[in-house]
């Protein structure tokens, strides 16, 4: 995509996190060690935007504290706020983080991906089709969705 | 108050169970989902169920559901291929003897009338398709209608009369008629009154009700009002009007995937992204224009995943089958207790 095509050409850069250290006690096997918000953050803020050759993280469109997990119930809820609200990509977004947890989380976990509540024009409805299973399966089918959604899961790595 | 006992879990790895179908006669089923394929069941000599039969080569993508028409003799099936296949076994063996083309997309739903003579389909593209059976059987696609904003989701056909109900992402409900003046068919109801999509819908055994499911997590019950009823609920040209009589919330804790009214019992089975099976019965002595359901009986992870469809057998009382999103198949026999 060329920079006269961008929707937004400036955004805000944020810098990124640091690796997560790992614990002693995480390397106990004999420790149960649940899934918590920074795990599922770690595994969507390196998903790439559409648009530019940023993270979701660098452009904060998904944040730590907009997850919420609770292992007992087996649900993950993500919010995720468009860099701008009129963003023609966010359902392009949405389905690549779902499609990333649907990959990674074990199939007890019941996903819900949702635009962070005033920041998108079309909100309910990218709401309403993010959260059709039926639709989403449907893509993944899609042989060219799916290619446009691989390219923005898989890790490239940057300097 | 009543329990579901688990008979028989079928499960063959292949991801994905969307749809299932009871033959006619009670005694076969039919499967489909993700391994784009569709499965039928049938009961060994030792009553045990097995998979019998795969059908492999009609389809290219997820079948989303498959229907027996009433005769038994034929099973259709719908595809996000954008095609219908219906399945004979004219020649000894299960085969696909045609396929349907038209829809631009998905079909998500199809429905047999009674009388075997017309197909419903419908699709992501927001179209819902009827096809008349020709004595040569030949499909010819008698109307398509456009009356749904959104996806359709799931058409049926009334149990006795050539009357369609669609169910909508654009969260109404509507029925079709043909209408001989005209020579076509005619949207003649809109159901509103969901507040987001419509999964499914299943009229009960004289067709003079309808139950609805979906995305905001009720059950509605749907009456017909036909022409000159006692209450005075007016109609417009002749048809029926149809209006909500009840809604049941606060049961379900996420999306209601499928709900089937049984033709025998009366009871009413849903599937729920919430993992449950649930069972209502109607309340005794209610008022028939507002009548109660209880809900008498319910499974909490009666699969590990979403369940998707739920399913009475046409014959044996009791018997239910359920699918998911785990790859499983469950059958289940419904006791009142008490009885």
């Amino acid at each position: 995509m060329s920079v006269d095509q961008l929707e937004n050409q400036n955004p805000d850069v944020y810098t990124k996190l640091d690796e997560r250290p790992s614990t002693l006690e995480e390397e106990d096997d004999s420790v149960v060690d649940e899934f918590d918000s920074r795990e599922i953050f770690d595994l969507i803020r390196h998903i790439n935007d559409p648009e530019h050759p940023l993270t979701l993280e660098q452009l904060h469109v998904v944040q730590e504290d907009l997850i919420d997990i609770d292992n007992g119930n087996g649900t993950v809820d993500v919010h995720f706020t468009p860099t701008i609200p009129h963003c023609s990509m966010a359902t392009l977004i949405g389905l690549s983080i779902r499609v990333k947890l649907l990959r990674c989380l074990p199939a007890r976990f019941k996903v819900r991906v949702e635009v962070t509540p005033g920041t998108h024009n079309a909100e309910l409805q990218v709401n309403k089709q993010l959260a059709d299973k039926e639709r989403v399966a449907a893509a993944l089918e899609n042989s060219h969705l799916i290619k446009v959604i691989n390219q923005c899961i898989s890790f490239r790595a940057r300097a | 108050m009543g329990s579901l006992n688990l008979l028989q879990t079928l499960k063959k790895d292949n991801g994905r169970v969307w749809n299932l179908s009871w033959h006619p006669n009670g005694e076969v089923l039919a499967s489909c989902g993700e391994e784009k394929s569709i499965r039928i069941w049938a009961k060994d000599l030792t009553g045990k169920w097995l998979n019998k039969i795969v059908l492999t080569d009609g389809h290219k993508r997820t079948v989303r559901q498959v229907v027996w028409s009433a005769c038994g003799n034929y099973l259709a099936s719908a595809s996000f291929d954008a095609t219908t296949c219906i399945w004979d076994k004219k020649g000894g063996d299960f085969e696909c003897n045609a396929t349907l083309e038209g829809h631009e997309n998905e079909v998500k739903s199809l429905a047999w009338s009674k009388s075997g003579q017309l197909l419903a389909t419908c699709s992501r593209d927001k179209s819902v398709w009827i096809w008349e059976v020709t004595d040569e059987e030949e499909y010819d696609c008698a109307a398509v209608l456009n009356a749904h904003s959104q996806d359709v989701k799931k058409v049926v056909f009334h149990p006795t009369k050539d009357l369609l109900a669609s169910a909508s992402y654009d969260n109404t409900i509507k029925l079709f008629r043909d209408d001989p003046s005209e020579g076509d068919w005619i949207c003649c109801g809109t159901l509103t009154g969901h507040n987001s999509t419509v999964w499914s819908i299943s009229f009960d055994k004289t067709g003079s009700r309808l139950a609805s499911c979906g995305d905001d997590q009720t059950i509605k019950i749907w009456k017909e009002y036909p022409p000159g009823n006692q209450e005075g609920i007016p109609t417009e040209d002749g048809d029926s009007a149809w209006k909500c009589v009840c809604t049941l919330t606060g049961h379900h804790a996420r999306t209601i995937y499928d709900i089937s009214w049984c033709h025998m019992t009366g009871l009413i089975a849903t599937a729920c992204g919430d993992d449950a099976v649930r069972i209502f019965k109607e309340d005794d002595d209610g008022d028939p224009n507002s009548p109660g359901f209880s809900l008498i009986c319910t499974v909490d992870r009666a699969h590990t995943q979403d369940v998707n469809c739920v399913t009475w057998n046409p014959v044996i009382p009791g018997l239910l089958a359920s699918c998911s999103d785990d790859g499983e198949i469950k059958l289940w026999s419904f006791k009142e207790l008490g009885q």
